[in-house]
């Protein structure tokens, strides 16, 4: 069974939907890439997959003993959070507040805090606070904190926007790592050229359709053979 | 000098003003914070006319123990407030600014009609300013805000990380299966108690103040949100407990003193946080 289905699935805002007759299903391990232009409702489809908003029709399931709260989620930055004091260390580690039992973090909470915040490289900015930081090290701060929550599916939104190119080329690489990993990824994008690269299928929201991306280098290398 | 403090110690009820006063900045400043980052700033302005508002119906109704009117009016309002967010087809600031002005309008409205003394305006004055309300305290009165006050603080260290997940990061929170409606409104409930409560200590018109300004002083200077949580609570202890100090001795009204203090400190630490850079 497949890791999150959609099925039927219209997404939208007071039973009004901005996307209906979807159907997908992410497999365990995929870099499932949803692309389309702004205001398409790629951000609605993801806040419903999140379950930060009900379904208009239709269903997402999860599958493969995931709970919806197991979802890491990269969220687009919001004014609240530019300028927010308060350190690296203390948001990564409020990405453990799916697992955080009783009032206090534990120590094993804090060790993967720590953890995470390695894996993203990102250990010499521990203690600094957050609104210091360029714009690729806050996402690589809401990348840890992300999978402090989550050991299996992270879903990102728009994880490039407003990095420059060399920035955006290494956060792509920082996420096709953790695919590489095990993770399942979701991601948000209206950068096509880029995500072709690296997701294993891509959604497009306005054709309605997915595009397994090894079938399409498979059929456009038959294509050159004739 | 040192006399004359003394003197005035020896009279109860200026310790019990003590005791409450330095309570409630306390709570307030703690509030504060979250407040000022969730861009709530002003619903403690906003809050306090409605309880001013209350205040005016349960005087009218001459009520003896008035908390039993203002207390559920406020909290009702504040999560009304909350709650409408940003959903609805009124924003939230502007249904802030209407209720403030609506309740401020009609609080001043019913003490004119139904006047309980002889000197209306006096006492119009002293709910706004909260210029001796604070010196006339009961001493069950004192209990009751003492023991709200341990309260909030008690919930505010318990939930610390639950609270800061909620006010860093709404969504997130939300997709990890926190449950922020409960915290939001849990927030709510808090704010009307304290500004309910700080009503008796700086007056309604001067209780934002109260909440704001020891939480901008330390986000000034200060980089991580335990520092300035704690630094925040500190600041507002100290302005209260100065600002009292100069009340009695140079026989300024409590609420505006305080206030003044506390308003010097946001200056003196703003200039250091632009100086440290």
């Amino acid at each position: 069974m497949a890791i999150l289905t959609a099925k039927n699935l219209a997404v939208g805002y007071e039973k009004q939907p901005v996307l209906k007759d979807i159907n997908f299903k992410i497999e365990s391990g995929d870099y499932f890439c949803i692309v389309g232009e702004n205001g398409s409702g790629k951000t609605t489809l993801m806040k419903t997959i999140l379950g930060l908003l009900p379904p208009v029709e239709g269903s997402i399931e999860v599958g493969q003993g995931l709970m919806k709260n197991q979802i890491g989620y990269l969220p687009q930055q919001s004014d609240v959070q530019r300028d927010f004091p308060a350190t690296v260390y203390e948001i990564v580690l409020s990405g453990c507040q799916n697992s955080l039992k009783g009032f206090f973090y534990s120590k094993a909470q804090k060790k993967m805090a720590l953890e995470n915040i390695e894996r993203m490289g990102i250990s010499h900015l521990k203690n600094k606070c957050y609104r210091q930081l360029s714009g690729g090290q806050q996402q690589r701060v809401l990348l840890a904190r992300a999978l402090c929550a989550t050991t299996k599916v992270l879903l990102l939104d728009e994880p490039v926007a407003g990095l420059d190119p060399n920035v955006t080329k290494e956060m792509y690489e920082l996420i096709g790592q953790l695919n590489s990993q095990g993770l399942t990824v979701i991601m948000i994008s209206h950068d096509l050229e880029n995500v072709k690269k690296y997701a294993t299928a891509i959604f497009d929201v306005n054709k309605l359709d997915v595009i397994k991306t090894s079938d399409e280098i498979q059929s456009s290398k038959e294509v050159g053979a004739c | 000098m040192l006399e004359k403090l003394t003197l005035y110690m020896t009279f109860p009820y200026v310790r019990y003003a003590l005791i409450v006063g330095t309570l409630i900045a306390l709570c307030s400043s703690l509030l504060g914070v979250i407040l000022v980052l969730k861009r709530f700033s002003y619903i403690g302005d906003g809050l306090s006319h409605v309880a001013f508002g209350a205040l005016a119906i349960a005087t009218v109704l001459n009520f003896t123990n008035r908390m039993i009117i203002i207390l559920p009016i406020t909290i009702l309002t504040a999560i009304l407030i909350l709650k409408n967010g940003n959903n609805s087809k009124v924003k939230g600031d502007a249904v802030i600014a209407m209720l403030s002005v609506g309740a401020l309008a009609f609080g001043y409205l019913l003490m004119n009609l139904f006047p309980a003394s002889g000197n209306v305006s006096g006492d119009v004055c002293s709910t706004l300013f909260g210029s001796t309300s604070l010196l006339t305290l009961t001493s069950s009165e004192v209990w009751v805000s003492g023991i709200l006050s341990i309260l909030v603080v008690v919930a505010f260290i318990f939930l610390y990380n639950r609270i800061f997940a909620v006010t860093f990061d709404e969504d997130f929170a939300r997709a990890v299966g926190t449950k922020v409606s409960v915290y939001n409104l849990l927030i709510a409930t808090i704010t009307a108690v304290i500004i309910v409560l700080a009503m008796n200590l700086v007056g309604s018109l001067l209780i934002s103040a109260l909440i704001i300004f020891p939480a901008l002083s330390a986000m000034s200077i200060l980089k991580s949100f335990k520092a300035v949580t704690i630094f925040s609570a500190i600041i507002s202890v100290t302005c209260a407990l100065i600002g009292f100090l100069v009340s009695i001795l140079q026989g300024t009204p409590v609420g505006s003193t305080i206030v003044a203090v506390d308003a010097i400190m946001f200056i003196i630490c703003y200039i250091v946080g632009k100086i440290k850079g």
